[in-house]
């Protein structure tokens, strides 16, 4: 929760010595309350000051980078219950497990999957994000071999062992790239937040419930440890979800700071079938995972995660929005037919699979309409024949196809006048409004 | 600090609406908190799947939407006896495909002697859905809802411009009416406001929000159904506070996602678990959302599906 300008001003030394750039401590305050300003900036606030300022204004769930680099992905940064409300900021990251106590080629195939299984949608690359090692032979020195086969395969990690001695052993082989470590517990807290510390890695920490979490970050947090990830424990699927939901809902609702740190959850250990396991993640990815670790990644899985993974983090006020250009669907011909229609991206999947469906070879021309629907566009002005026209002109179909006809959205009707008048030589074709009845009309189209 | 854990302030519930009738007759709704939060609220009644069953043989399904059904595809006595007999179904739906306009146009009366055939072969609560055209849905469901007067269906999409007419015949023959707008919070309440005014008791009342499948905005249908709880359960909006029904699975079925042979892009992996898991993580989104009666289609994604209710739920 940001403090006001009073509230920091309290924590100020009020002397007004200008020289931060500012007259006041009070108007300096005020600037930094707007964000016009830095704190460093002051240089006379005091150490115990600078803490308050950076504790409170942090946001209720802290936004925790796993890994080091530019594929470090970042999760946590909340800061609403729904969706709606705003929307979601970090997708969840998804995990891969893989045991030292796996053959060498299988760990080998596991990480080539990391970098084989992406996906383009919409011009986005949709991928994992991160490679669990987990100690589960019990041997330090089988665990570092997994580790440095493991370090080189692009993807962030995640060291799991019950045992810092383990965990030391793995850290070692990789400390510069921060993986997260898994997990500190009542047990091992010390060692293990040592470990984090000096090394500056995440830490995970587990405990069963949100009860025993809570009194075991504030332990980390006195002893300077920011960066936590949360395991409540949960392996059954109604504890799971629940805990997840308290967890979010104290950090956010409450302002409770114990628990204001993203979670990881395990599907991996929920379940031995994998289509379970599957829908198990889809769970965790609506309902406030921060982590999701698998125990395998599977295209016919894991291809239906991460685009729900993108469709529920989709901010709701910028919906996506397709490239403009041209669009060859069904391999079309210089007599196949052309149609238009906007950039808004779920009209250009729904029409776009709509041709697909009807097997006519076709041109889609998709025009820039700042990612807004046919009928919105329109409304708005930025789907009219003036803006079409030229478009049509430019974009290069003419060399494309013999023929001049122009099937435009049925609900793009009110156009086709002044469309025949832009585009001289041009036969405006209405097609139907609804994506739906898209097969049947092509299917009587003749150029 | 202690920790408490935090609840939310809800102030009102979901109606618990019985569909069909006898014995096999289901309740959905009563819900008091957001959806599986039992730590904080109760649901008296889990939400229900109904199995698809379609009155023409179904084109260009990928195989793996077939095999559960093959030998029944035209028949759809048969098909609705198979879906009970080999697959538990608790409801079924019976899609009138065969009735639009721009496919095979069957009459009114010859689709309503379907219906019939099919609500005389079982005793599970019956879904009819039409096909979204306004003039041949109350041409044809009106002629449904007298043909099986004494079924208890549960007809739709029931939207604005032809609720007057399906809404009296839902009175008239008793039926429950599907009150469908297209993915819109505000649309929603003025079709139940609209219904109620016509004298639609609430009790034959549900709400269809229009959904679509993972990849193809649902997003969007996930959102409005969160609202719609949100709005019903603290925020006493009683026009919201109806069941939710999703006619979901023909939505994930279509796409060209779950078709893709792994042959032609091996990073998709196999198609017939592509195509439960798009169905079956769809539907999960929607029930984390506020779905109370899935209609879905492949017997592997309603076990998948049903098993998460159950654990959902487990004490």
């Amino acid at each position: 929760m940001p403090l006001t300008g009073i509230e920091i001003f309290k924590l100020l030394p009020k002397t007004n010595c200008g020289e931060c750039g500012v007259p006041t401590c009070l108007a300096f305050a005020m600037k930094l309350a707007s964000g016009k300003a830095e704190l460093s900036a002051c240089p006379h606030v005091t150490e115990e000051a600078k803490a308050n300022l950076e504790e409170a204004s942090a946001p209720p769930i802290l936004p925790v980078t796993i890994g080091a680099g530019a594929a470090a992905p970042r999760v946590g940064g909340e800061t609403v219950m729904f969706r709606h409300e705003k929307r979601f900021e970090n997708p969840p990251a998804l995990a891969i497990l893989i045991s030292d106590t796996m053959a060498e080629a299988e760990v080998k195939a596991r990480l080539d999957k990391c970098r084989q299984l992406q996906y383009e949608r919409v011009g986005l690359t949709l991928k994992p994000d991160l490679v669990a090692l987990k100690a589960d032979s019990g041997d330090a020195r089988k665990f570092e071999a997994l580790v440095n086969q493991a370090k080189g395969s692009g993807c962030p990690l995640i060291l799991m062992s019950d045992h810092p001695d383990i965990l030391a052993a793995g850290l070692k082989a990789c400390a510069d790239q921060k993986p997260l470590l898994y997990a500190a517990t009542e047990g091992n807290i010390d060692r293990v937040a040592g470990l984090a510390k000096e090394n500056s890695c995440p830490v995970a920490v587990k405990a069963s419930g949100p009860e025993g979490l809570a009194r075991l970050t504030e332990k980390l947090t006195a002893a300077g440890i920011r960066n936590i990830v949360l395991d409540s424990g949960a392996r059954t699927v109604r504890q799971a979800l629940e805990d997840q939901v308290i967890i979010r809902s104290a950090a956010l609702n409450k302002k409770f700071r114990p628990l204001g740190f993203p979670t990881i959850t395990f599907p991996a250990e929920m379940t031995d079938d994998p289509m379970k396991e599957a829908v198990i993640a889809s769970m965790f990815i609506a309902k406030y995972a921060g982590i999701i670790v698998l125990s395998d990644f599977r295209g016919e899985s894991l291809f239906p995660l991460l685009v729900e993974r993108m469709n529920i983090f989709t901010d709701p006020q910028r919906p996506l929005a397709t490239t403009e250009g041209i669009y060859e669907i069904n391999n079309p011909t210089e007599n196949s037919p052309v149609l238009i229609t906007s950039n808004f991206s779920l009209t250009y999947f729904i029409v776009s699979g709509e041709i697909e469906n009807s097997k006519v070879p076709s041109w889609l021309l998709v025009k820039d309409t700042e990612g807004l629907s046919v009928m919105t566009s329109w409304a708005a002005g930025k789907f009219s024949a003036d803006i079409i026209a030229p478009f049509v002109k430019k974009c290069g179909i003419m060399d494309k196809v013999k023929h001049q006809k122009l099937v435009i959205p049925g609900y793009l009707a009110a156009e086709s006048g002044g469309l025949e008048e832009e585009l001289p030589g041009w036969e405006i074709l209405v097609g139907p409004r609804e994506g739906a009845h898209i097969p049947a009309y092509l299917k009587t189209w003749q150029s | 600090m202690a920790f408490e854990v935090p609840k939310t302030a809800y102030s009102g519930q979901i109606k618990e609406i019985k569909l069909g009738q006898g014995d096999k007759a289901v309740t959905v709704g009563g819900e008091s908190s957001y959806p599986f939060y039992l730590f904080e609220g109760e649901m008296p009644h889990l939400p229900r799947i109904a199995m698809e069953v379609y009155d023409c043989p179904p084109e260009e399904w990928p195989e793996a939407a077939l095999e559960p059904f093959a030998g029944v595809t035209d028949d759809p006595v048969a098909w609705a006896k198979k879906c009970l007999s080999d697959y538990g179904a608790e409801m079924i739906c019976l899609q009138l495909l065969s009735t639009d306009p721009n496919g095979l146009d069957r009459g009114a009366d010859e689709a309503a002697e379907v219906v019939k055939k099919v609500a005389d072969a079982i005793d599970v609560p019956l879904i009819v859905w039409g096909t979204a055209n306004h003039d041949k849905d109350t041409e044809v469901l009106r002629k449904v809802a007298e043909l099986c007067q004494d079924k208890s269906l549960i007809l739709g999409p029931v939207e604005e411009a032809d609720h007057k007419k399906i809404g009296a015949a839902a009175i008239g023959y008793q039926h429950t009416v599907v009150a469908s707008t297209p993915i819109d919070i505000n649309l929603a309440k003025q079709l139940t406001i609209l219904l109620g005014n016509l004298g639609v008791p609430d009790e034959l009342i549900v709400m269809d929000p229009t959904v679509s499948g993972i990849g193809y905005g649902i997003e969007y249908c996930y959102s409005v159904m969160e609202r719609m709880r949100m709005a019903a359960l603290t925020q006493q909006d009683d026009k919201l506070q109806f069941p939710i029904i999703c006619n979901i699975a023909k939505e994930t079925w279509k796409t060209k996602e779950a078709k893709i042979s792994e042959a032609e892009d091996p990073r998709m992996g196999d198609v017939k678990k592509r195509g439960i898991l798009l169905e079956a993580m769809s539907a999960m989104a929607m029930l984390l959302a506020g779905g109370d009666v899935l209609i879905m289609r492949h017997p592997e994604a309603i076990k998948l599906v049903r098993e998460m209710i159950a654990e959902l739920t487990k004490a």
